[in-house]
């Protein structure tokens, strides 16, 4: 894989109007790397995107791609090719001059853009399809034939707006793989925009968590989901219990929390907030639906909890238990199913276990809508 | 009859005369192109002739306004067609609380009459001439130029709104999407943009032309020297009308049904493969788009092969069939019938003058004192009043013959052609 092409936005500020669109975001993407923007729709994410790729120009600030500064350089003279939402493949032209077309630009010979498009089909794995409309295509060779239109333009890195969205479950799952493997064997870097947690985890180096135009977290997929930084990146990213509470006592990286109905528990404090968490602060504490296991029921002490189930259901790889929860949300169990007999609990009260270190406490913060 | 039939037959009824009124003046005129009368007319059909498209083509003003009207139906096309498509990109990339207020602007020159916006075009562009100083026989003044400027002004409003309705389906993403690909403004703008507004741009421009090759109140206050088709028409009308205007208008309404078909035929074609390469390759779409297929399903099609067909034997006969042989056969049918009657007459009146001769000498035999009443001359019959009565009654049957056989050319021998001429 080659070094590639970093990208890097300092200080970056968008604004329309008195709309704050972006509010000083500052990443670092290294070259080479598969870098994901996450956030809920309206977050500012694909704002990030066309401030890179050149059609906005940022209110403050600046994008540097391969640490040149990208000021007043238009969409078509920079290195970076867009995959859009929508595709936007060009309707009238054949799939072949599609691909292409950067080339056509360039001044390139039919026989040359012939070829090339060959390559690339072949490549995307639709040998053969070069003569037909982009309308005669279904979704999932429309997104591949978009992906062969930027990659033809030689791009150093990629942007991908949110492109898999437009397609069935099974194909998104299946173009999952296919964009890690192609950007894998190109090795240009890939920034890609997406809602979708599942997307960002399983294709990313990295992920930069976004909410309301601010970035909240930027690691990578293991340590957002084991380790975030805020309430919303804990509530964001996977299934989350949150109890809310305040800081009762600081044990070096833990801390003891006094939930608003849970009693006193004992929670890891988040790597991103160590040090930054104070007796007396308002604090949320989160466990994971799979960290929580069955105690026997009546157990006390600080990493035991004791609710009421509400209701159970069967998922096939694991049951799940739904307790009455913190702030009218339920709280989540998943206990693996490994075959073992299980009764309904319903009414009744039970009594949860959870190791300290997979309980992760952050300054309490907006959680992500449901 | 039950009451759904009355409704049913009243509807084909309402539909003939709804026809009869739209198309029936058209068909009466097309027919009167191709009657031999000087003055067009469907009855009494004398003979076919294609003499009144030469006639037409021989008519040097007509010529010039043809030729003037496409000079002007072309710069207007360019001129329009250009204003619409910039009026209409316009009217997309504008602030959006500007949106109404400048649509309503540019719509305006429609409901303006063209009457108006002729005078003012005159009165606009001869200030103008005259603050820059020039003399009237300046490029400001030309008449060509006035018609092309004044009837832009309002056809680039209907431009326009052809071209807005395309431009609301484009994506402006294919737009960045081109220039995220390198390419420039103006190679978006070409590649991209202006591909996907070429189905608007063709029918702006038909719609420009044919509003243009129309038009004439604005054009009769700026035509200068360059009368287009319709000043010329209006004005050879004063003078009377020939069937060589019929032949124009016939040629007109042939050519618009041919291109209203060829359009249709088009589209329908254009459907039927977008049809037929949704579920087929490439490879196999050679041997599905067939003529039979195509022609099966597809009345326009149909239409159009008969209109060919008709076309071409039509022409194939004009190479062939003359119509003077026609024209010279009336003549002489009519000159023959002529001096028939003549002879009829002469006959008559050499038998009478036998008679009276025959008469006379049995007379002048038997009794000189008594002379019949009637021949009381010595002029012979010339006088009597049944020779005259004969001649009459010959003078009326010509007159008959004469209404009934009046072309142009065969009438010239006629005393009544005038007459049935100025009918």
């Amino acid at each position: 894989m080659s070094a590639g092409v970093g990208v890097d936005l300092e200080n970056l500020w968008i604004r329309f109007g008195d709309f704050v669109a972006v509010r000083d975001a500052n990443v670092h993407i290294k070259g080479g790397d598969f870098f994901s923007f996450l956030g809920p729709s309206g977050c500012g994410k694909t704002t990030i995107l066309r401030a890179v790729s050149g059609f906005l120009e940022p209110s403050e600030g600046n994008v540097l791609i391969g640490g040149n500064n990208m000021k007043g350089i238009g969409p078509n003279k920079r290195p970076t090719a867009l995959i859009f939402q929508n595709l936007a493949l060009f309707p009238l032209m054949k799939v072949w001059e599609n691909i292409t077309f950067s080339m056509e630009i360039a001044g390139a010979s039919a026989r040359d853009r012939r070829k090339r498009a060959d390559e690339l089909l072949d490549m995307i794995a639709l040998p053969g399809q070069g003569d037909k409309l982009p309308s005669e295509l279904s979704g999932g060779q429309r997104q591949r034939v978009a992906i062969a239109r930027a990659l033809c333009a030689e791009p150093d890195v990629l942007l991908l707006d949110e492109p898999l969205s437009a397609l069935d479950l099974k194909l998104r799952q299946h173009m999952r793989t296919e964009l890690r493997e192609i950007q894998k064997r190109v090795g240009i870097t890939f920034i890609y925009i997406t809602h979708d947690q599942g997307e960002a985890l399983t294709m990313s180096d990295d992920i930069a968590v976004m909410r309301a135009g601010v970035i909240d977290q930027i690691a990578d997929g293991k340590t957002i989901y084991n380790d975030p930084a805020t309430a919303f990146a804990a509530s964001f990213v996977g299934e989350n219990n949150v109890f809310r509470g305040k800081v009762l006592e600081v044990r070096g990286d833990q801390a003891l929390i006094r939930t608003n109905r849970s009693g006193d528990l004992l929670s890891r404090i988040s790597t991103a907030n160590q040090g930054k968490m104070n007796v007396g602060d308002d604090a949320m504490m989160f466990i994971r639906p799979e960290a929580l296991s069955l105690a026997p029921t009546g157990t006390q002490g600080d990493h035991f909890v004791t609710a009421k189930v509400n209701h159970e259901e069967f998922e096939g790889n694991s049951f799940n238990i739904f307790m009455e929860g913190d702030g009218g949300k339920e709280l989540k169990v998943a206990i693996p199913n490994h075959g073992q007999s299980f009764d309904d609990h319903s009414g009744q009260d039970m009594t949860l276990e959870y190791d300290v270190n997979n309980a992760v406490a952050v300054p309490a913060g907006e959680l992500a809508a449901e | 009859m039950t009451t759904d039939k009355i409704i049913r037959v009243s509807i084909w009824v309402y539909l003939g005369i709804f026809f009869a009124y739209l198309l029936g003046p058209l068909i009466i005129m097309s027919v009167t192109a191709f009657n031999s009368p000087s003055f067009p007319r469907m009855t009494p059909w004398e003979c076919l002739t294609f003499n009144w498209f030469g006639e037409l083509f021989r008519d040097e003003r007509i010529l010039n306004g043809i030729w003037n009207s496409i000079l002007v139906g072309f710069g207007t096309v360019i001129l329009s067609v250009s204003m619409g498509l910039a009026g209409a990109l316009m009217l997309t990339q504008i602030w959006p609380k500007l949106r109404a207020t400048y649509y309503t602007i540019i719509i305006a020159p429609i409901l303006i009459p063209g009457v108006v916006i002729g005078i003012s075009t005159l009165v606009f562009w001869d200030r103008i001439n005259r603050m820059l100083g020039l003399g009237a026989d300046s490029f400001l003044s030309n008449g060509l130029f006035l018609t092309i400027i004044g009837q832009s002004t309002f056809i680039a409003s209907y431009c326009m709104l052809v071209l807005v309705a395309r431009l609301q389906r484009y994506d402006m993403a294919l737009t960045e999407a081109a220039l995220d690909l390198g390419a420039t403004h103006a190679q978006a703008f070409r590649k991209v943009l202006m591909p996907f507004m070429m189905p608007a741009i063709l029918s702006a421009s038909v719609l420009a032309f044919l509003a243009s090759f129309e038009n004439y109140n604005t054009t009769t206050f700026t035509f200068g020297e360059y009368p287009t088709l319709t000043i010329e028409l209006a004005q050879k009308v004063r003078y009377g009308i020939t069937p060589a205007i019929s032949a124009l208008a016939f040629m007109i309404v042939a050519l618009t049904v041919f291109f209203a078909l060829v359009n249709e035929a088009n589209i329908k074609r254009k459907k039927m493969i977008a049809e037929a390469r949704k579920d087929a390759t490439v490879g196999e779409l050679a041997g599905k788009i067939e003529v039979p297929g195509l022609v099966s399903r597809n009345p326009a099609a149909i239409a159009l092969i008969v209109l060919v067909i008709g076309v071409a034997t039509v022409t194939a006969s004009a190479m062939t069939y003359s119509p003077d042989q026609c024209i010279a056969d009336v003549q002489e049918q009519k000159r023959l019938e002529t001096e028939k009657r003549i002879q009829e007459l002469r006959d008559r009146r050499a038998k009478d003058a036998a008679e009276k001769a025959a008469a006379e000498g049995a007379e002048g035999g038997a009794s000189q004192s008594a002379p019949k009443p009637s021949n009381n001359s010595g002029f012979g019959g010339v006088f009597a009043p049944n020779t005259l009565q004969n001649e009459a009654e010959g003078a009326t049957d010509e007159g008959g013959a004469g209404s009934s056989n009046n072309s142009g050319f065969g009438n010239v021998f006629d005393p009544n052609a005038i007459g049935n001429d100025s009918n």
